[in-house]
């Protein structure tokens, strides 16, 4: 990368232009969106809830015309789809992005960053804290984003090789399978406990918040509404826990696809000290990943899909992405600035693939300078 | 109660982390048992410039107290508007068929107001706030009393003489408005018609001439008796400051009770005095740092700088807009009182900087 000083104060410029011109375009229909996705999850989440239970009504026991396994799987697995597809919704479409605040224009204090808890075992509090600030300030910086890697793993030939990440395939599956727990321990600095050898009152307080909204979480999944189906209890157990695990291995190869792909740059501390804002929307753009599909896709990504425009205006709503991205992209060009792109299968294999690689001991790259 | 107080709790660990009433909302919006709302049930036009909406709020909504206003919220290009406005129906209304009734004037530069009179319709949903206000008459009505209102400033008072009318019981009132004309005067012919019924206790409205303003002639010539009668006033500043110094002058003070649109605000000098500086303003959730007076309101100062603040009344009211002092040092400029213990909550609406300060914004 040899960008001028000059030419990235301009991109600078040009981007903040853009954010502008999204701003003052927000309005009715913006809102009309949001609060018909909000509706179409929570009536997705209720009913499928309802079909779950609907599917004990075609067990075989029952001895009827329509009961068999067959019939009793199929109502059971539409409607734990179902349920997964709603968390994922709500995770991912409204949660992450209200809670980035791209709603507060509206100044609705139903739909806003301040009040917004999401369906998931992380509160929301820290979830603010670890990815809007930490995450998206010191994006792809060595040492400074705990994003890279997740402290466990080594996710770019810039981290050391350490034995423990011989384990490293393991710890992928198991974060693949578990994520919403580590997006919940995220925010604490587990390195510096072990480092500490003790837990400091912040410490407590985070793992503190963790535990009860988990147990909500954990009561409301796999006890109460199991319950309600009275004997056949573990079916209603077991089809909301892997509506939990399809939204889990989703939200992991959507994020994971953000910023790991192959082609994507890492920065050090070095690098981005008296950072401008147009350095800091140049790092922005190298340090994320783009995954191309259509529509829906989009919006079961949360439009995270566009994770380079995510990243540049982070509290522009997520369904505006999409038209500005192409404006972005075109930006980059004029610039020779690298605009990683590509579909789900190749930034999910050569993100697998550099996990597994990385595993091993590498020889150590070189990070990325924007200034030339 | 007990049991029915653990169903409740059951209920919303099944709702975590909303709770049952979200889901409710999805099929009528006025089922919502966490925040009230409001349908316009209708809508009547009652001079050129104002309107009555007749609206059905949602469940939980206290019945008010005649006099009493409301918080309404709007959504005007997607973005929340709020301000406050007298009930203008009698309490009874609402127990007879779940309804109340505010009267919105518009006037130029007036968005929320603009957007009520001009484009809400039947059907439209307003979020409102519980009846609040202490403009109020007490249980056992003064035996004599005394009316002064202008323009808008009439609704409260129509709410109170709607009560007396609806359950027949009117005492000996005198009513005084000020409108810029005759045509402009909201409620004309009910008023007209409920003096007719009560000849003897209510007297006729008694209408300035246009665009005539307060003055102690003026109130000895239409209510001679004025110092034997509580008064209530409802309308701009101008007239209740007038109001209040002739009251305070006739020894009267006790007697006048009055309904403010807007906070009275302490004046803040202009110049080097000490308590007209402003300072910089450091919103720290937003990473903002801008500079004041020591006049605007925070609020204000929090919009000019970009920041979406969630706020309800502007007239420190509802805590809508409550921040968390940081740092520095606010002043809140209906009492002129100083807020400078970090950790304090405060009214942005109602409060501007003395000196800087670091807001959790």
């Amino acid at each position: 990368m040899n960008l001028h000083k000059d030419e990235i104060e301009t991109i600078g410029r040009e981007l903040d232009a853009l954010e502008r011109e999204i701003h003052a375009s927000l309005g009715d229909r913006d809102r009309r969106y949001i609060l018909r996705i909000i509706a179409i999850q929570r009536t997705l989440s209720l009913v499928s809830r309802l079909v779950i239970f609907a599917s004990i009504a075609f067990l075989p026991r029952w001895g009827h015309a329509l009961s068999g396994w067959l019939p009793f799987f199929t109502v059971l697995a539409a409607g734990t789809l179902g349920l997964g597809v709603a968390k994922i919704l709500e995770n991912m479409e409204i949660g992450h992005n209200v809670m980035h605040g791209q709603w507060d224009w509206m100044r609705d204090p139903e739909i806003h960053s301040s009040t917004w808890e999401w369906d998931n075992v992380c509160p929301a509090d820290q979830w603010k804290h670890s990815h809007n600030f930490v995450h998206h300030t010191w994006t792809n910086v060595l040492g400074k984003d705990r994003d890279i890697g997740y402290e466990i793993m080594r996710v770019t030939p810039e981290q050391p090789w350490r034995p423990v990440y011989l384990l490293q395939p393991v710890f992928n599956l198991l974060l693949a399978l578990l994520f919403e727990w580590g997006v919940a321990l995220h925010d604490i600095d587990i390195q510096a406990i072990s480092r500490r050898r003790g837990l400091l009152p912040e410490d407590r307080r985070r793992l503190l918040g963790v535990a009860k909204k988990a147990a909500r979480q954990g009561a409301k999944d796999y006890v109460l509404w199991p319950l309600l189906a009275g004997p056949f209890f573990f079916w209603v157990l077991g089809a909301n826990a892997v509506a939990n695990l399809l939204r889990n291995v989703w939200a992991y190869m959507i994020i994971f696809c953000g910023h790991f792909p192959e082609g994507v740059h890492v920065f050090t501390e070095e690098q981005v000290r008296g950072e401008t804002r147009g350095g800091w929307y140049v790092r922005q753009v190298l340090g994320s990943c783009n995954i191309e599909g259509g529509k829906p896709f989009h919006l079961m990504s949360g439009n995270l899909s566009h994770q380079i425009e995510h990243h540049l205006f982070p509290d522009i709503p997520s369904h505006r992405y999409p038209e500005i991205a192409p404006r972005v992209r075109a930006l980059c060009a004029r610039y020779g600035i690298p605009y990683n792109s590509g579909s789900l299968s190749r930034q999910f294999g050569t993100t697998t693939a550099k996990i597994l690689r990385l595993s091993l001991p590498t020889s150590r790259g070189a990070a990325t300078t924007i200034l030339g | 109660m007990e049991l029915l107080h653990r169903a409740a709790h059951v209920m919303d660990l099944l709702a975590t982390p909303l709770s049952p009433s979200h889901y409710l909302e999805l099929v009528n919006p006025l089922w919502s048992g966490r925040r009230l709302c409001a349908r316009i049930e209708s809508a009547r036009d009652e001079t050129e410039d104002a309107r009555t909406l007749t609206l059905r709020p949602s469940r939980g909504f206290r019945v008010p107290r005649a006099g009493q206003h409301v918080r309404v919220g709007v959504v005007i290009a997607g973005r929340q508007m709020t301000r406050t406005y007298s009930i203008s129906s009698s309490p009874d209304r609402l127990r007879k068929d779940g309804c109340f009734t505010i009267t919105v004037k518009t006037f130029e530069g007036a968005r929320v107001s603009h957007f009520l009179v001009r484009d809400a319709r039947s059907g439209t949903m307003l979020s409102i706030g519980q009846p609040e206000g202490d403009f109020c008459l007490p249980d056992a009505a003064p035996a004599r009393l005394l009316f002064i209102t202008a323009g808008s400033g009439i609704t409260p008072v129509m709410s109170m003489l709607r009560t007396f009318a609806s359950r027949g019981a009117m005492p000996d009132a005198v009513h005084i408005h000020y409108a810029r004309h005759s045509d402009d005067v909201i409620f004309r012919d009910e008023l007209r018609r409920t003096a007719m019924i009560y000849t003897r206790r209510l007297h006729p409205l008694q209408e300035t001439a246009p665009k005539a303003h307060f003055t102690a002639e003026q109130l000895d010539e239409r209510c001679p008796d004025w110092r034997a009668r509580d008064v209530w006033a409802c309308g701009p500043q101008g007239l209740l400051d007038a109001l209040t110094a002739h009251f305070a002058r006739a020894g009267r003070a006790s007697s006048l009770h009055i309904e403010r649109f807007a906070a009275p605000l302490l004046a803040i000098p202009d110049g080097p005095h000490e308590s007209a500086r402003g300072g910089a303003v450091h919103f720290r959730k937003s990473g903002l740092q801008t500079r004041t007076d020591g006049r605007k309101v925070l609020l204000r100062v929090a919009e000019d700088a970009g920041i979406d603040a969630p706020h309800g009344c502007r007239m420190g009211v509802c805590h809508t807009c409550d921040a968390t002092l940081l740092s520095g040092c606010a002043r809140d400029l209906r009492t002129g009182h100083e807020i400078n213990e970090p950790g304090a909550r405060v009214q942005l609406c109602v409060s501007a900087a003395a000196g800087n300060l670091e807001l959790d914004l």
